[in-house]
């Protein structure tokens, strides 16, 4: 299935940029109305650690769907829901380092060792930053067939993301969220091993 | 000066709740008025030697944020689906090491008692904190009347866990009834207070209404809510969060800033209102009452 060309690059991509932001939007809409409840702060924290997770979720989701239902189109979103993932994913990462730790550099650090699904968060973002660096077209052509190797980082970084949020969770025996994150990742990499044990 | 008495009023009419953050305000608009020989209703609570002079959070914070499992994980959760819990009538089980053991109700267990306003703070165990302005009365004078034998060395809470009040009961996020326990001695210590309101209102569901434990010197979840047995054992009880997960929630859970939760620090807390963090205290800030119960303890062992 395709849609038709003009409707894609014209209506679409625009619609879903835009939407892309409405969590942005919300956040900081409920922030100035003060609309978050008792601990503001925890609130947009989570969230945007929810919207990476989900913006790295529907990212490896559409190369599935070419697959599955020959919606080729779909992966011209893929560089931008990508760069979306690395988008919230930063805010989360800044919200941890300013409003929690207050730029505390020391005790991030102890943090990062001590504590594993601060360790396996941080490794996340850290495989996912040079993803968004050499996300322009540029970079693509320099690196070549390198590119494309340096991006199947996305499979081990989005396994780390989903397991920040299960070991976060699992101290408050509360893993009915991530379960749920868990089981659309693992149906997306499953996917991708089928093809390959089919090929 | 003569202050009219108002018999037919309870302490919940005198002080609207509205004026209640501004007390001393209001106390001085008060003390004006009587002098101007207006009848109005007297003063608030006598302060608590035991108070904090800390601002209390703000009623709303205290209200919609609360972990009550039985009705929801989300901190949101409880304030939104509690309307379902029954307070009335409420009964208490008394069981165990004690000469009188028995199901008493909620009149029953509250009527020798003068209630009394504690504003404590209150560390949960995520590292957040707040402020809050209870009313009752302290345990150890109610556990007295049960008459609790030499072998009585703990207590052990149960909360109500009814399905038909509290769907979320079949999540079995937690090993329901949600249990909690302390020791005969910290049972005992004045500070700890069976609650029965907060900002001169009767308890909400969500906050553990009717009944409820409040141990300051802990993390929040050993003040176990809506509590419908109590008993004396002889061994130390199995709390539910101890059961779920012992190595990171023990039997003590005393606050302790120089003892970490596996997965976060505990130095310091986020007070709910506030901007910025602050260092968390030693016992919560009741180190000079409480340090004493735990003298020879390790406290990194017995966390």
């Amino acid at each position: 299935m395709q849609l038709p060309e003009p409707l894609f690059s014209r209506c679409i991509k625009p619609l879903v940029f835009a939407l892309a932001l409405l969590p942005l939007v919300l956040m900081g809409f409920g922030v100035w109305q003060d609309r978050l409840g008792a601990n503001p702060i925890e609130a947009v924290t989570r969230s945007s650690g929810d919207w990476a997770l989900r913006f790295l979720l529907l990212t490896l989701a559409l190369s599935s769907l070419r697959r599955l239902i020959g919606w080729t189109q779909g992966i011209r979103l893929r560089r931008m829901l990508g760069l979306f993932a690395f988008f919230y994913a930063s805010i989360h990462l800044l919200l941890y380092l300013w409003l929690d730790q207050f730029f505390d550099w020391q005790g991030i650090w102890r943090d990062i060792l001590k504590r594993p699904f601060i360790t396996v968060g941080m490794l996340a973002f850290l495989m996912l930053l040079p993803l968004a660096i050499t996300s322009p077209k540029a970079m693509l052509r320099r690196l070549g067939k390198r590119w494309k190797t340096l991006h199947t980082l996305i499979y081990p970084l989005s396994i780390l993301a989903v397991l920040h949020f299960w070991w976060m969770k699992d101290a408050k025996s509360d893993t009915s969220e991530p379960l749920i994150y868990a089981l659309i990742l693992a149906a997306l990499l499953g996917e991708r091993l089928y093809q390959r044990f089919k090929a | 000066m003569m202050i009219k008495q108002t018999p037919d009023l309870t302490e919940n009419d005198t002080t609207p709740y509205a004026l209640y953050q501004h007390r001393r305000e209001f106390l001085k608009f008060l003390g004006g008025a009587a002098l101007l020989g207006t009848a109005l209703p007297q003063r608030a609570w006598a302060k608590s030697a035991f108070s904090t002079d800390e601002t209390p959070t703000d009623f709303a914070d205290i209200t919609t944020y609360n972990n009550f499992y039985e009705f929801g994980t989300g901190k949101d959760e409880p304030a939104i689906k509690a309307k379902t819990l029954i307070t009335s009538p409420w009964s208490v089980t008394v069981d165990g090491a004690c000469e009188k053991p028995g199901t008493y109700t909620l009149e029953d267990i509250l009527k020798p008692h003068a209630l009394e306003e504690r504003i404590y703070r209150m560390r949960c165990v995520e590292g957040w904190s707040m402020v809050i302005p209870w009313q009752g009365f302290p345990l150890g004078q109610l556990l007295k009347r049960f008459q609790p034998t030499s072998k009585a060395k703990f207590v052990r809470f149960e909360t109500l866990a009814d399905p038909k009040q509290m769907p979320e009961l079949k999540q079995n996020v937690l090993d329901w009834p949600y249990t909690e326990g302390l020791r005969m001695d910290e049972a005992m210590h004045p500070l700890t207070l069976l609650a029965t309101g907060l900002y001169n209102k009767p308890l909400l569901n969500q906050n553990g209404a009717p009944l409820r434990l409040v141990v300051p010197w802990k993390y929040g979840f050993k003040s176990i809510k809506s509590i419908v047995r109590i008993s004396f054992v002889e061994q130390q009880p199995v709390s539910s969060w101890e059961k779920a997960n012992a190595r990171e929630y023990g039997f003590y859970s005393n606050v302790n800033p120089t003892v970490d939760h596996p997965r976060w620090a505990q130095y310091n807390e986020r007070r709910i209102g506030e901007f910025s963090k602050r260092k968390t205290l030693m016992f919560n800030g009741y180190e000079a009452q409480v340090a004493s119960l735990y003298s020879g303890m390790d406290l990194r062992k017995n966390y």
